[in-house]
Order: C-alpha cells, then sequence, then structure tokens
C-alpha cells in the first residue's frame, strides 16, 4: 500500500473512531437529558457512586502530583527569571501555568490512569461475562446503564478535581516561594491572585469538562468493543489509555487555540 | 405504545409463543444457522440439543434478539424480532427471564442486588416490596439467606440458581436457559433440572433450553430439537427421537465419536511404542 493510501485510510479510521465517540456521547446524553424529561428513570445512585470512585478517589494521588508539579514549575521558573532579576514573577509563573494548563491536563492524566482505564477493563470484563447482553434482555440499555452515569460523573467531578489541583500547584510554588524566594506565604498568595483572571481559571474549567467527557467516551468505548477473553480485555485497557492520553492532549490544543482566538479579539 | 402482537389473526399462531422460519445467522462469511424452522406452543418446554459449535447458542441468541439473522423471521409473542423497534423489544424482552451459561450475575452487585435490579428499573415498587420479592425469588431456588453475598462468593451452582432467581424477578412468561448444568457435579445439575420441572409444574411458562447433556434434556423437555452444523436434524417428542433411525441423531444420543476423531486414535500408540513407555 502506498503512503499516500495507508495516510488516507488511517486518517479515516480516525474519523469513525471520533464519529463513535461522538455517537456513544450523544446517546449518553439524550439519556441524561432527555430521557428524565420523558418520564424515563435518572439514575442519580449510579452518578454518585461513579463520581465517589472518580473523584474522591483520586484526591490523595492528585494532590500530592499537583503539589509536586507546582514546585517543579516554580523551580524551573525561578531558575530563568532569578538570571533577569525578576524572581518577584515566579508567582504569576506557576499561577498563570498550573491554573490554564498543567492543573487541567495533570487531572486528565491521573484520571485517565484510575477511571479511564477501570472503565474499559470493568465493561469490557462485563462483555466476556455476558453481563451486557444479560443488560438487554433486561430491556436495559447497556449505554444508560452504564455509560451515562459515568459520563455524568466525569463532567461534573473532573472541574472539581481540577479546581483541586490548581490549589494545590499553587500551594507548592508557595513552598518554593515562601522558602526560598523572600515571600511570605500571604505575598505569595495576593502575588497570584493579582496575577490570575478569572479567565485562566474559567478556561481550564471548560477545559476540564471536555476531557472529562473525552475520557469516558475512550474508556467505555474501549470497554464495549473489546474482544471476548481475557486477553483481549487488557488490550482494550491499555488501548483506553494510550487514546485518551492523546484525544486530551487533541482536545487541549484546538481548546487553548479557540481561546487564543477569542483572546486575542 | 407498546401492545402484544396480533396473535389470533394468523390461525397457525394461535397457541405459538415462539416461531420461528427459514432463519440464517452468519459470522461474517461463516454460516452458523442455516434454514432453521420451528415453533414452541406456549406453556411447552423445548429443548435444543447439539455438539459444541453446532450452532444452538446462536441459535438461542438469535430468538433473545441479541444476534441480528441474514434471512428469515424470529415471532415471539407476534412480533417479528427482525422488524421490531427498539421499544417494542425492550417492552417484549421484560416478558423474558434468561439464565446464562455463566449466570452473567453483575459483579458489582450482591445477590439480592441483582434479583432486585428488574423490579427497581421496571417497576415503581417499594423498597421493602422489592425485598420481600428478592427473599421469595431467592427461595424458590433454594438461596435462602444469600441475598447480602457476592456472586463471587458463591459456588458454580449456587450462581446459576441466583441467575434463574433473577431471571424469575419479572414472572416471565417465556424462560429462557442456556446450558444449565454444564460444568456442574452430577447432583447440582439434578438440583438444576428439578428446577425447572418445578417452575414448568408450577407456572407453566414457555421453557427454551440449549443443552448438550442428554439425560438433563430428556428428563425436562416436552420436545426437543436436534441441531447439527447449523441445520435442524431431527424435532419431535423425547420418544420421537429416541426412535428416530437417522445414523447422525444415533450417533448423537448414543455418544458415539465421529470417525474423523477414531480414525487414527493408533498414533498414540505408535508414537509411545517407539519412546519404549
Amino acid at each position: 500500500m502506498s503512503v499516500t493510501a495507508t495516510v488516507g485510510q488511517a486518517t479515516i479510521d480516525g474519523l469513525v473512531y471520533v464519529g463513535d465517540l461522538t455517537l456513544l456521547t450523544g446517546r449518553s446524553l439524550r439519556a441524561l437529558v432527555i430521557a428524565p424529561v420523558q418520564g424515563k428513570r435518572f439514575r442519580a445512585g449510579r452518578a454518585i457512586h461513579q463520581a465517589m470512585a472518580t473523584g474522591v478517589g483520586a484526591v490523595p494521588i492528585l494532590s500530592l502530583i499537583s503539589f509536586f508539579i507546582g514546585l517543579i514549575m516554580a523551580l524551573q521558573s525561578a531558575y530563568e527569571l532569578q538570571r533577569l532579576g525578576a524572581i518577584a514573577f515566579v508567582a504569576d509563573a506557576v499561577a498563570i501555568s498550573v491554573t490554564r494548563e498543567l492543573a487541567p491536563l495533570i487531572t486528565a492524566i491521573v484520571v485517565i490512569g484510575r477511571s479511564g482505564s477501570a472503565f474499559a477493563a470493568e465493561i469490557g470484563s462485563m462483555k466476556v461475562n455476558e453481563e451486557l447482553d444479560a443488560l438487554e434482555v433486561m430491556a436495559l440499555d447497556p449505554i444508560d446503564f452504564l455509560v451515562a452515569p459515568k459520563l455524568l460523573a466525569m463532567a461534573v467531578m473532573l472541574p472539581c478535581l481540577t479546581t483541586w489541583a490548581d490549589f494545590m500547584g499553587v500551594l507548592g510554588g508557595a513552598t518554593f516561594g515562601v522558602s526560598a524566594a523572600g515571600f511570605t506565604f500571604s505575598s505569595y498568595m495576593q502575588a497570584t491572585l493579582h496575577a490570575l483572571m478569572s479567565r485562566d481559571i474559567v478556561t481550564g474549567l471548560i477545559k476540564s469538562v471536555m476531557f472529562g467527557i473525552v475520557i469516558t467516551a475512550v474508556g467505555c468505548h474501549e470497554g464495549l468493543s473489546a474482544g471476548l477473553g481475557a486477553e483481549q480485555v487488557g488490550r482494550s485497557t491499555t488501548s483506553a489509555v494510550v487514546k485518551s492520553i492523546f484525544m486530551v492532549v487533541a482536545v487541549d490544543l484546538v481548546f487553548t487555540f479557540l481561546f487564543y482566538l477569542t483572546a486575542s479579539r | 405504545m407498546y401492545q402484544d402482537g396480533d396473535q389470533s389473526g394468523h390461525p397457525e399462531r394461535k397457541g405459538l409463543a415462539i416461531e420461528i422460519r427459514n432463519l440464517r445467522v452468519t459470522y461474517g462469511e461463516h454460516e452458523v444457522l442455516h434454514d432453521i424452522s420451528f415453533d414452541v406452543k406456549a406453556g411447552e418446554t423445548i429443548a435444543i440439543l447439539g455438539g459444541s459449535g453446532s450452532g444452538k447458542t446462536t441459535l438461542l441468541r438469535s430468538l433473545m434478539g441479541l444476534e441480528k439473522p441474514v434471512s428469515g423471521e424470529v415471532w415471539i409473542r407476534g412480533h417479528d424480532l427482525c422488524c421490531i423497534s427498539r421499544t417494542d423489544l425492550a417492552e417484549l424482552r421484560k416478558k423474558f427471564g434468561v439464565s446464562f451459561q455463566g449466570g452473567a450475575l453483575f459483579g458489582s452487585m450482591t445477590v439480592g442486588e441483582n434479583v432486585a435490579l428488574p423490579l427497581r428499573e421496571h417497576t415503581q415498587l417499594e423498597d421493602a416490596t422489592i425485598a420481600i420479592v428478592v427473599r421469595l425469588k431467592l427461595e424458590e431456588v433454594g438461596l435462602s439467606g444469600y441475598e447480602d453475598y457476592n456472586p463471587a462468593q458463591l459456588s458454580g451452582g449456587m450462581k446459576k440458581r441466583a441467575a434463574v432467581a433473577r431471571a424469575l424477578t419479572m414472572d416471565p412468561e417465556i424462560l429462557f436457559f442456556d446450558e444449565p448444568s454444564a460444568g456442574l457435579d452430577p447432583i447440582i445439575a439434578a438440583g438444576i433440572d428439578h428446577l425447572i420441572l418445578k417452575l414448568k409444574a408450577a407456572f407453566h411458562m414457555t421453557i427454551v433450553v440449549v443443552t448438550h447433556e442428554l439425560a438433563s434434556a430428556f428428563l425436562i423437555a416436552d420436545r426437543m430439537v436436534l441441531i447439527d452444523k447449523g441445520r435442524i436434524l431431527a424435532i419431535g417428542t423425547p420418544a420421537e427421537l429416541k426412535a428416530c433411525e437417522q445414523p447422525r441423531v444415533r450417533q448423537f444420543l448414543g455418544r458415539v465419536p465421529d470417525p474423523e476423531m477414531s480414525a487414527d486414535e493408533g498414533y498414540l500408540d505408535r508414537l509411545t511404542a517407539k519412546l519404549h513407555l
């Protein structure tokens, strides 16, 4: 096959995959938004259970990683700023980089590792054990029953986790600022608040909602399309992680570009 | 709105729970079921028999609407599953009870929650009422007191019985069993057979059992369908099948191996002789 044909086929496959993810998300959103209006059951209990597992369960590891990232950002920026005699701007550098980019991205990656892979493994195992068939013959749509509560939980919990990661990142930066850059804790926080605009936080949160939707769609799609057998479930889990990371970075690029366009007008 | 199909208008459909007409199912290029046609009367217990890979599980999946046929018709309570809308299929499936080969109990729920699930999803019953129904259904299958167990804590036979309890929750009109005795010891398998007979006597349900266990099929079935390589080989009452002179039927019922499997049985002797074992 020629290079052109290979690239063409890969592009078509990619578009078909994105189309499948969009359909899955659309059906889940219909189950969340339209079906309850039509008097169908809204599974709040399952969504809360998912939110606890994906959100609350991720707080300890996310806190640690975000704190370290904030500290690393402070160290890296101080290294350059010191040479320019602008060490006082370390709080600005940490605040902006963490809220706009690093916190949403790190949160998404942590959630992919914990929950995106778990979605693929859970649904893939259910498929192998005929549990998805059992749902269907019980007149329960697997997408309504399994995917929709996960989507709701992730779309709500990702912004919450990102906000927490913002805070922990700034705290990491403050640790360096207070111990090595001549800040007091209060002056560091004031400098942070001065540097930040609400737009920085809001754009990060909008991205995090999109990341939550993408991670759920990819994880659940990989689980639903897993082959029969333990090895296939393992592959679908790996695939869910790799594809989720790629999709999250791609969505990040698109949204950052859109925010750039709207900001520069 | 969902309505039961018009069963009275078609004389042939009167009193029939399931009708299968010229059913063909393929997996890619491979034809799994070829021109399958038979009926199941309401209240009848029918056993679908066949060797491994004969297509009996695919046939069962087609009856539940889990496999889309290439051609042919599957009529259940006057509805053609091939043309039915998703909503009507969902309503029809509320009248099904299915016991899968491995039980297919939801691992994230307790046994009680598994049994309660159809009631929680499809009825407005209160929790206390659901708890009573769950207890009754588990009692019916001899699993009283196992409400709070996880499926992983149950033995193979108990899992199958719990799956039957879940299948019975909505008081189904048609009960499907996929290999109810497979992988169980003879005593537990006999217990499952006894349970099916008990359900048959108590509720007069239409029961479709897919199995390759001959003793079990002869015990529970009113009629039997023998499938081989995706085609119906024989159909009739247990007595009719026993009396059938067709060689392939005799071979299956007599548990005689295929000639190609036994043709080179001296191979092992030759191999071990060479090794002077």
